[in-house]
């Protein structure tokens, strides 16, 4: 049973507030994914938790015990870096035993768990080779193995994925996860890709600028962006500006500047407030003619025109215009639209988050 | 057709590359080839294009083998093993200066670090004959002047360069994730100093004891002004003889080069070893 805890962290770089008053709690066997752009903060986090970095104020816990003041060395916490951090020097199994040396345990017990651990992360052929020997995916695999062969209260991982390429970095996160649940190890993981972070996290937290944006559970956080940085971090979001002009049960009403007129769902805004509408492409649904039936609500129906197409694959994604605005879209391919179409277009006013600018 | 112009244009390039190889491999070895000549020429006047009789006798000479005043050489066993133990005292501690020096200049923030780092060119950073003639003032007064430790002083001073410059690179080159992972398996700092940084650090550490060692052998300036009379290093034997006497001179050209010659040869088995490799 670990738990891990942070209690008004602050680090300054300078007059810059790296870290501005981070209070974090980490529950046992819980994945915690704490995401946003670089610099946000994330890094400097992991190696404040990890020990090698100092903060100027404020209180690390593990398990209610106080580390703060505690060397690296002795604080219990395993460690993943991005470029891996295999030693060179020693074959995989080395690489893994060397942990277990230096708390003395006796030979057949280290090998013991170096294999049992080997197996965990699949690559229990490997032990007798050299970290150069493996591609980039078995050696991150390798570094889990090491960080995790010592049983650490706290596991780190920081941007574990970023090193390799586009496929396997796909495959690495089902593996992480898999091996997150089979250890069931309390964890914090650093990366600043979203969807990364939403197929392994149990909650996520988005930073910025050394604060805590909005924390909770992947899907809620997309759904319900708390401010414009997190609905602009999650996903392929664009943004209507506008006025809060009223409410209607319980939608609030947008009037932009150009004279439109939207729908959406306002938690904290009040009347007169200048806000923005957050349009995410899986909510603009084009609205093909035999569509347009009595029963059809004419509410955030709007004629757009296609500025730009492009086929990528599964999707043709858009961008389309509707006075000064632009937003983007995506279709499935064999509904295709060509540039220079007027389309009519419905946005969901139960997916139009609208928040304070 | 075709065939036959690729097959030309092939032969074209390897000839190219023979003539280049021979012609570096004489820019290299040309020299060394008339010093080789010049150690066994027992005769050798204008015009003629090679030796008139050869033999060993300044061979046998300069290792003490025969004793003769004829030909003027004298035996250099005696500078040599003083050279080779100046140059392995200075090695060892310029060495233990500059590991420790050249750790602390690459990982941590030093006040002043620079002006540090810069402090160890100095020696080499200006013309070094005045240099020396200061020190030697200095020496003197402090009785160092004409001693062997005097001359392992001017020794170190002039490696330390090399000691310093190459070690602090060396660690620079080691990325820091590689000791924190050790810290974070629970290696206390000492711990990560001994089994991770410096077997990675040995390749780049050995590489500048080489440096080191070779510019103590080969030290010629500073050794002049403090050493002589009466610390005579091989450097010094041959500068006393290579005015007139070629053949001796050559002797000892030769055996100076010789030890520079196997360990760049152990460098470069050394710094092939795999693991350099997966650095990076």
């Amino acid at each position: 049973m670990s738990n891990l805890k942070l209690i008004s962290i602050l680090k300054k770089y300078g007059k810059v507030k790296a870290i501005d008053n981070l209070n974090l709690e980490v529950q046992d066997g819980e994945l915690v994914t704490l995401l946003g752009p670089s610099g946000c903060g994330k890094t400097t986090t992991l190696r404040t938790i990890s020990g090698f970095l100092a903060p100027d104020s404020g209180d690390i816990y593990i398990n209610d015990r106080r580390i703060t003041d505690i060397p690296p060395e002795r604080r219990g916490i395993g460690l993943v870096f991005q470029n891996y951090a295999l030693w060179p020097h020693m074959t995989v199994f080395q690489n893994l035993a060397f942990g277990l040396q230096m708390r003395k345990l006796p030979k057949d017990e280290i090998k013991r768990r170096v294999k049992q651990r080997l197996e965990t992360v699949r690559l229990e052929e490997y032990e007798n080779r050299y970290p150069r020997e493996l591609s980039g995916g078995q050696q991150q695999r390798v570094a889990l193995a090491r960080a995790l062969v010592l049983e650490p209260d706290i596991l780190l991982l920081d941007e574990p994925l970023s090193n390799l390429d586009a496929l396997l970095r796909e495959k690495m996160r089902f593996e992480i996860a898999r091996i997150h649940k089979e250890s069931g190890v309390t964890t914090v993981y650093v990366t600043h890709d979203q969807t990364e972070a939403m197929v392994i996290s149990d909650r996520i937290i988005i930073l910025n600028k050394g604060r805590i944006m909005q924390q909770g559970k992947p899907e809620d956080i997309y759904e319900n962006p708390a401010n414009k940085f997190v609905a602009s971090f999650m996903g392929n979001t664009s943004f209507i500006n506008g006025t809060v002009v009223g409410f209607n049960g319980k939608y609030t009403l947008v009037k932009t500047g150009d004279g439109l007129t939207i729908y959406g769902i306002g938690r904290k805004v009040k009347k007169g407030e200048n806000v923005v509408i957050a349009v995410r492409p899986e909510n603009v649904q084009f609205v093909l003619p035999p569509d347009i039936r009595g029963g059809m609500k004419s509410n955030n129906l709007f004629s757009m025109e296609i500025e730009r197409e492009t086929y990528i694959g599964e999707v043709v994604d858009y961008q389309l215009r509707i006075k000064s605005w632009s937003i983007r879209a995506k279709s499935a391919v064999s509904n295709k639209m060509t540039k220079g179409e007027t389309v009519k277009i419905y946005l969901d006013p139960d997916k139009m988050p609208i928040l304070s600018e | 057709m075709r065939k036959i112009l690729m097959i030309n244009k092939k032969l074209f390039i390897v000839t190219l590359e023979i003539i280049l190889l021979l012609f570096s491999l004489l820019l290299i070895f040309g020299p060394m080839t008339s010093l080789a000549l010049w150690s066994i020429a027992d005769k050798w006047f204008w015009p003629n294009l090679l030796p008139q009789s050869i033999g060993l006798d300044y061979w046998r000479q300069a290792l003490g083998v025969q004793k003769s005043l004829a030909i003027g050489a004298v035996s250099i066993i005696p500078a040599f093993f003083l050279s080779l133990m100046i140059a392995v005292i200075t090695v060892i501690t310029a060495m233990s200066i500059a590991i420790p020096a050249g750790y602390a200049l690459a990982k941590y923030k030093i006040p002043f670090g620079m002006f540090i780092f810069f402090l160890f060119l100095m020696p080499n950073a200006f013309p070094q004959q005045p240099i020396f003639v200061n020190l030697l003032d200095i020496f003197t007064k402090i009785g160092l002047a004409g001693t062997i430790p005097g001359v392992i002083i001017v020794h170190i001073l002039v490696g330390l360069v090399f000691g310093v410059w190459i070690t602090s690179a060396t660690f620079r080159s080691i990325p820091p994730q590689l000791e924190e992972a050790a810290r974070s398996v629970g290696a206390s700092g000492i711990r990560t100093f001994f089994r991770i940084t410096l077997p990675l650090a040995a390749p780049g550490l050995l590489a500048s004891s080489v440096f080191v060692f070779i510019t103590s052998l080969d030290e010629f300036t500073g050794t002049f002004f403090i050493g002589l009379p009466f610390v005579i290093t091989l450097p010094m034997t041959l500068y006393s003889s290579s005015g007139y006497n070629m053949q001796f001179a050559s002797v000892i050209a030769i055996i100076l080069l010789l030890p520079s010659m196997l360990f760049m040869m152990l460098i470069q088995k050394v710094l092939k070893a795999e693991y350099v490799g997966g650095m990076g």
